[in-house]
């Protein structure tokens, strides 16, 4: 026995492999991040639960399966944590809403059920923005998340307690859900990686819905391969969910070793026009540059209709997500208000209270595009350029085996900076709202630091079931420099 | 894509508004009460004001042409599955009540919505 592990930085295959060789107890790992947590998380806010007691009842049951040389799954051992969007039976969950406080589920998402199966043990539920809907986690009816690498700055969202936590060595890996960049984009922003895989690719079976077509749940971790390990356990046809792919998952790990040699990588020239910041350019020409002297082939590549992304996306996702938060009502399950007279101000009352600002917004705006007399100039327009935009990927991917581009225009902006402006935090969405609409996966890791020390993210886009080909790339970028290895000062 | 920083791109997109509907308080006061959102004044004012600059915004792909282009649904072309039909395991009646805010002899329970006598 090796004494108390070192936690910090930790990848999740070396926790793996020193808990199955019992060089330390999933146990041990399980304090040494929960005292983490405890003395940390204060400041950064990534949890919204600790499940101490479950994570170390599930702990004590690995040690006994390994004491007893039983066989044990690939991540056994490996404490991560989950987004707050995925239902966990008998553990509050509450999609970062208030209208879902104390609602305990009496079921189990899948992927959090086959994370388990796999030997994971969950630390708690991660903070998020208000059903998915941010790119700050400013909109979490709780509380915001601070940015491990600068707390004055926001970590990204919706995921932002997924990466957030990641990044601050507050569990090994986890769970969060994409639908515009939610995420990439705090990927981006806390320096870790991030996969929103192929859509139908992992189940979206007990994941509290905001935009249907669009949500796909993926994984974090601190490294290509980690996030690989983590997605190769919960990718797979699931029947529960009935817009779930029939393919298995495939061999991810060993694709984030393959390199890349021979792979042709496109930059879509409208990726790179006026709006990046400087120093996020520089990066990504930079990782670019990385890319060809190992043995990539850059192609220029157009994707044409990349300037109506942004609307586009904003169409569907709002119509989709005003008829999903329909079910909120104050009966079944959730937030009910106080007193209400009669039915019609039962349900006003409680929606009123138990929607934050964000959701209300979505629902007005989603509603009015639906309207008899809007539906087809705007929902219908947003559906047919949807078509046109997943088509400009079908073409550069016939030129092409991965894009690579930037994930964020900035770095990681100030709490309260944007929050005055819907509009403009959806501009920012710019880089990570296009893969979603076309269902393909991308992968967002880090390549560089600003001068003021802040993570900036490279975005690697496949085509659709084309994990293997983002995470060749992605893999070989880490392999040859040390972005990933640099960890934030615990605060 | 322009300016993702700044509002500059909103003049541009905005040009052709003065024919396209814009959202009016009148008509978010209606959607705040079709979804039942009990939005008060100040945030209906607010919210107008919001939604219109991001209508504004959404215009640019209004100006799109897509005469023939099929709407997409979906990211995957999928049938819709089949499966047979057969009893499987669902929750009991305590299960689905258990995060009921109020329930009652094994119901959910609601105001009274038909007028009437007895108990309320």
């Amino acid at each position: 026995m090796a004494g108390a592990p070192h936690v910090e930085g930790a990848s999740i295959a070396a926790l793996a492999t020193g808990v199955a060789a019992k060089t330390w107890k999933a146990r041990d790992l399980v304090e040494a991040y929960l005292d983490r947590i405890a003395r940390l998380d204060k400041k950064l806010g990534c949890y919204l639960l600790v499940d101490g007691d479950g994570a170390r009842k599930a702990a004590d049951a690995v040690d006994r399966k390994i004491a007893a040389s039983e066989t044990v799954g690939p991540l056994a051992g490996v404490p991560i944590g989950l987004k707050d969007i995925f239902v966990t039976r008998g553990i509050e969950t509450t999609a970062g809403s208030k209208i879902l406080k104390g609602f305990i589920p009496p079921y189990e998402s899948t992927v959090s059920a086959r994370l388990s199966a796999a030997g994971a043990i969950s630390l708690g539920k991660l903070n998020m923005d208000e059903f998915a809907m941010g790119s700050s986690n400013e909109n979490s009816a709780y509380h915001p998340v601070h940015n491990p690498w600068d707390l004055e700055r926001v970590p990204g969202g919706s995921s932002g307690g997924s990466a957030a936590a990641v990044a601050a060595s507050l569990c090994a890996g986890s769970l969060g859900t994409d639908t515009g960049g939610s995420i990439r984009q705090p990927a981006s922003l806390c320096g870790v990686v991030g996969i929103k895989p192929t859509y139908g690719r992992v189940s979206r079976y007990g994941v509290i819905a905001f935009a249907s077509s669009l949500d796909h749940p993926g994984p974090f971790g601190r490294t290509v391969e980690d996030a690989a390990a983590l997605l190769e356990v919960i990718a797979g046809h699931d029947p529960c969910d009935a817009t779930s792919i029939p393919q298995g998952p495939g061999r991810y790990r060993e694709a984030s070793k393959a390199g890349l040699a021979g792979m042709r990588v496109g930059v879509p020239k409208e990726y790179f026009q006026t709006g990046m910041d400087a120093e996020v350019e520089a990066a990504v020409r930079a990782a670019l540059d990385e890319l060809a002297r190992a043995g990539a082939t850059l192609v220029p590549v157009s994707l044409p209709h990349t300037q109506y992304a942004i609307a586009t996306y904003y169409l569907i996702c709002t119509a989709e997500a005003s008829s999903n938060l329909a079910r909120y009502d104050g009966i079944r399950y959730g937030y009910r208000t106080a007193e209400a007279a009669s039915l019609e101000e039962l349900y006003v009352k409680t929606r009123g209270e138990g929607f934050g600002s964000e959701p209300k917004r979505r629902i007005v705006l989603g509603t009015y595009v639906l309207r008899a007399g809007y539906y087809e100039a705007y929902y219908g327009k947003a559906l047919r350029a949807r078509r046109l935009i997943a088509d400009d990927f079908r073409a550069a991917f016939s030129q092409c085996d991965v894009l690579v581009t930037p994930t964020s225009p900035t770095a990681a902006f100030k709490l309260g900076e944007r929050s005055a402006d819907p509009l403009q935090m959806y501009l920012a969405d710019i880089y990570t709202v296009a893969p979603p609409l076309a269902g393909v996966p991308a992968l967002s890791q880090c390549c560089g630091f600003t001068r003021s020390g802040l993570p900036i993210g490279l975005q690697t886009i496949g085509p659709a079931l084309g994990e293997e080909a983002i995470l060749r790339v992605a893999g070989a970028y880490e392999a040859r420099t040390d972005w990933h290895k640099r960890l934030p000062q615990d605060p | 894509m322009r300016s993702v920083r700044t509002g500059k791109n909103r003049k541009k997109s905005g040009r052709t508004t003065s024919k396209m509907p814009r959202i009016k308080p009148e008509e978010v006061r209606e959607i705040a009460g079709l979804t039942r959102l009990g939005l008060v004044e100040a945030e209906i004012e607010r919210m107008t004001h919001e939604l219109d600059g991001i209508l504004g915004y959404i215009e640019t792909v209004r100006n799109l042409d897509t005469a023939e282009v099929e709407p997409m649904t979906h990211a995957v072309p999928f049938d819709c599955p089949m499966r047979p039909d057969e009893v499987g395991q669902s929750l009991t009646v305590d299960e689905a009540l258990q995060n009921a805010p109020r329930r009652r002899d094994g119901y959910f329970e609601v105001p009274r919505i038909v007028p009437g006598t007895g108990e309320a």
